[in-house]
């Protein structure tokens, strides 16, 4: 079956739905948000952790600016430190799935067609996409194509980590919906690889399961510790055991020690990757950093009508962050529809190691929000520099340390100094 | 027809029992299930095909490179058409792209035309030198430095896990009893034989050992010592379907002093799979793979096919080949003991299952197995898990007809709730969330569960429940 519509968003998460809200209270016309899933909502539907966002109705002007991004992250550095601390998450606000809930109804209430256990599968044309769903197969043309697919953990094998191929060997999304979401139990002894906020999450849902966390560890030189659980920094995992169940991680410090951990369970956290097999599929040019589609400022990617928004742009920022460039991509996309020539690509952004990729990744015309620049290593008080042809064109320095699992952002203002028509703009320590 | 998977054995005395329910081992059983007797098949894992028939590069070989007037080579050649007949009629997924071997320096390209000579003394009429201009042509991602290729345009790619199923599943309909979790721990020779296993003792009056890397040691069970398995470690990179579109033929090395070599290949499923290495062990359960060998394949396939590199992988294996002192296949009949040997039957068995079991079924008659009364099997028709081939997500009269068939379940593989539920349900189901990833794709994907893993362990609970 063909059919049409004015903005086709591919994945109901955090972005797709703030922005299929936004455009659906804007008028957009039919704005239908295809969900693989048999329920919308994303990722945050398996994190039954706080952190999303205010409490509050959707008529509180406060959640409601949560929900759409438009307010800062809603959980405080002061209340996420008091829940490192062991205060309850409701300290944080909303947890997950009422969160999802609350967006999920928000775009339903602004008008959007929210449609679940619906796959894009490939594409028919420049701006229609092959569906798949228990009503059959279909061809849908929009106007406008939103990606919005999201990202996930590498699991184990793309990490190369050799050994044998046990039963327990878990990413945190398996883990999260193996607990949260189908009440299955995991394992009794389990090693989390990673120490970024999602493997703190990881250990506290393994616990919750009734399993006993018996070390987090990461290659990183220093991270942050729960309590109660040894962190091994500097440490890699050399090989898995095993036959039919884990019986160990064989682990190796950077020192060249090395020891087996016995456990029945190994979670692999963070090392996130976009989910860009459509934006792939569609030719669509991808940024070398991000792995995910190269966009704009305003969420264009190279391909005229195809909008690119949230963690299918880079991995795994926080639902607010990715709601935010959901809810900021409703104008550029309303611009499109009615009639904004789209650009030529702009000024390319690169990255020099050790930092690891940045959005947007082109500058067409000078930013209206922060650029996020990601590290991939722990830095203290780096001085960030951009450069174009051998031009400076800004420079800071950060206080503090800066961690491999947060964003820097880069207020915009030097963008409006960048020669859209120039050589690549470089970012760079130093 | 009839399947066990725990407690005590029938009783009474079988015809023939087969040990070992690999591929080779369950083309037997399926060319005597034709016989009107008594077979068994049983195996020590909980499903079939579960030892090396599950981990190896799945090529449908023309037996092209065999030792000539070799067994292997007979059995490699007939067994080829045989398996491609079979597999256009049962839906087992084989895509002919066909094979080049690349010559990278000198030496290679120097044993290029002795290697087509040999192909012709095997029988191979069609292999021929392809100029190092046409070898780009057709493989524009191909690393700089390739100097010519042999080209064989007949060598395939098959799912050897359907065809392993294949065979089990006509075997089981056509009457075999299938005894899974049934390791064979002793065999005391006689007529019938008193065969001991983890679940009890068996009667038989013939016994195949098809037991792989085990051949030998149930071999020595019955006083002969004519092979040593020395297990051959070969682990493999499968790459992402997103780098599919790098290769389009099957990219053999030129064998050197040093072996076969590293092959890249396309599979079945759409993805491609880099290795083996060839590793000599002498532990039979070592199918980890390592640091090493996957550094090992990681130089080799920069070379051969550098963009590969900088795609996601799926999985990393590693297979044990069967190998043996022998050049040849080692198998061998024993009449007066109504006992035949299937030993040494390495990469190419896949290939050859199909004259293998011929063979084997003839020199059992030669020992006096009764074989009067063969009929025609019922056809199996097994579900296609082949990318190039209609697949149910796709296909609209079959949603339209059961709407399980557009639920899908892992995305990644485009597996649906109706194909996890007929696998669930099928006639030799499967026995682990592994053994059920071998007959639907469901996990064998990029995300390898993070956004399916739960959902299908809940499908294959709620089934066994």
């Amino acid at each position: 079956m063909n059919r049409a519509v004015d903005v086709l968003v591919v994945g109901a998460g955090p972005a797709g739905l703030a922005l299929a809200a936004g455009l659906a209270a804007a008028g957009a016309g039919r704005v239908e948000v295809l969900e693989r899933d048999e329920h919308a909502g994303g990722i945050p539907r398996q994190c039954h952790h706080g952190g999303f966002g205010r409490a509050g109705a959707l008529g509180d002007p406060g959640a409601l600016a949560d929900l759409l991004g438009l307010g800062a992250y809603g959980a405080t550095a002061r209340l996420r430190r008091q829940a490192e601390r062991g205060r309850p998450d409701s300290a944080l606000g909303l947890r997950g799935p009422a969160y999802a809930r609350r967006a999920v109804a928000a775009a339903v209430a602004a008008g959007a067609v929210v449609r679940t256990g619906v796959c894009a599968t490939g594409w028919a044309g420049p701006l229609s996409l092959e569906t798949t769903g228990p009503a059959g197969p279909e061809r849908i043309t929009a106007r406008v194509v939103v990606l919005a697919t999201g990202a996930r953990e590498r699991p184990r094998s793309a990490r190369l980590v050799p050994g044998s191929r046990p039963a327990g060997v878990l990413t945190t999304g398996e883990l999260q919906q193996s607990v949260h979401l189908y009440g299955q139990s995991v394992g009794r002894r389990a090693v989390v690889v990673g120490a970024e906020p999602v493997a703190r999450h990881a250990v506290r849902t393994l616990r919750r399961s009734g399993a006993e966390v018996v070390a987090m560890l990461t290659g990183h030189r220093r991270a942050t510790a729960l309590p109660g659980v040894p962190l091994l920094t500097a440490t890699t995992v050399a090989e898995l055991r095993g036959r039919g169940r884990l019986s160990g991680v064989a682990v190796r410090h950077e020192d060249g020690r090395s020891g087996l951990l016995a456990c029945d369970t190994v979670v692999f956290t963070g090392d996130w990757i976009p989910d860009h097999e459509l934006a792939r599929r569609g030719g669509i040019a991808l940024d070398a950093g991000t792995r995910g589609p190269s966009v704009d400022g305003a969420f264009r990617t190279a391909t005229p009508g195809v909008f690119a928004v949230g963690n299918a742009l880079r991995g795994v920022e926080r639902a607010a962050t990715a709601a935010a460039e959901g809810a900021a991509a409703t104008g550029p996309v309303l611009a499109r529809l009615a009639g904004a020539p789209w650009p030529e690509p702009g000024a390319r952004l690169d990255v020099r190691a050790p930092l690891a990729w940045v959005t947007p990744n082109r500058i067409v015309e000078p930013a209206v929000r922060p650029l996020l620049l990601r590290s991939g290593e722990p830095l203290d008080h780096p001085v960030v520099t951009a450069s174009q042809d051998g031009r400076p064109l800004w420079r800071r320095r950060f206080p503090g340390p800066v961690s491999p699992s947060r964003s820097l952002r880069l207020s915009p203002g030097w963008t409006a100094r960048v020669d859209p028509s120039g050589g690549p703009v470089v970012l760079s320590l130093g | 027809m009839s399947l066990t998977t725990a407690g005590a054995l029938p009783g009474g005395t079988y015809d023939v029992t087969v040990v070992g329910a690999g591929v080779v081992g369950s083309a037997v059983a399926r060319e005597l299930a034709r016989l009107p007797l008594r077979i068994a098949l049983v195996d020590a894992a909980d499903d079939v095909g579960d030892g090396t028939s599950k981990a190896n590069t799945a090529i449908l070989h023309t037996g092209f490179d065999a030792v000539p007037g070799s067994l292997e080579a007979r059995l490699v050649r007939d067994g080829q058409r045989m398996l491609a007949a079979y597999a256009a009629e049962s839906g087992i997924p084989v895509e002919p792209l066909g094979a080049l071997l690349v010559a990278w320096d000198e030496e290679q390209r120097a044993a290029l035309p002795g290697l087509a000579d040999k192909a012709v003394r095997n029988g191979y009429r069609a292999a021929r030198l392809a100029p190092a201009e046409e070898v780009r042509a057709r493989e524009p991602e191909l690393g700089p430095g390739v100097l010519g290729a042999l080209d064989v345009p007949g060598e395939s790619v098959i799912c050897p896990w359907t065809t392993t199923l294949a065979y089990a599943t006509q075997a089981v309909r056509a009457g075999v009893d299938l005894h899974l979790n049934c390791p064979v721990t002793g065999v005391a020779p006689g007529d019938p034989h008193t065969v001991a296993t983890g679940r009890g003792v068996l009667r038989t009056r013939y016994l195949v050992n098809a037991a792989g890397l085990y051949a030998d040691r149930i071999d020595r069970l019955l006083g002969h010592a004519e092979f040593t398995v020395t297990p051959r470690r070969g682990q493999l990179i499968v790459f992402d379907e997103l780098a599919r579109g790098l290769v389009r033929h099957i990219l053999l090395p030129v064998p050197g002093a040093l072996g076969k070599g590293v092959l890249v290949s396309p599979t079945v499923y759409g993805k491609v799979v880099l290795g083996p290495t060839a590793e000599d062990l002498d532990d039979k359960t070592a199918t980890g793979s390592t640091a090493e060998g996957i550094a090992l394949l990681r130089e080799k396939g920069r070379r051969i096919l550098p963009a590969l590199l900088d795609e996601e992988v799926t999985a990393v294996y590693a297979g044990l080949r069967a190998a043996t002192e022998h050049e040849d296949y080692a198998i061998r009949s024993h009449p007066a003991r109504r006992y035949v040997a299937v030993g040494g039957i390495r990469s190419t068995g896949l290939t050859a299952s199909m004259a293998i079991a011929a063979h084997v079924v003839e020199l059992l008659a030669e020992g006096g197995l009764p074989t009067a009364g063969a009929r025609d099997l019922e056809p199996v028709r097994m579900p296609n898990l082949g990318e190039a081939f209609p697949r149910p997500y796709r296909d609209a009269a079959m949603i339209a007809s059961d709407p399980e068939y557009g639920r899908i379940v892992c995305h990644c593989e485009r597996v649906t709730r109706g194909e996890i539920r007929d696998a669930l349900a099928g006639t030799v189901p499967p026995g682990s969330p592994d053994g059920l990833r071998r007959r639907t794709r469901a996990r064998a994907g990029r995300c390898q569960g993070f956004h399916c893993g739960a959902a299908v362990r809940a499908l294959f609970e709620e089934a066994r429940r």
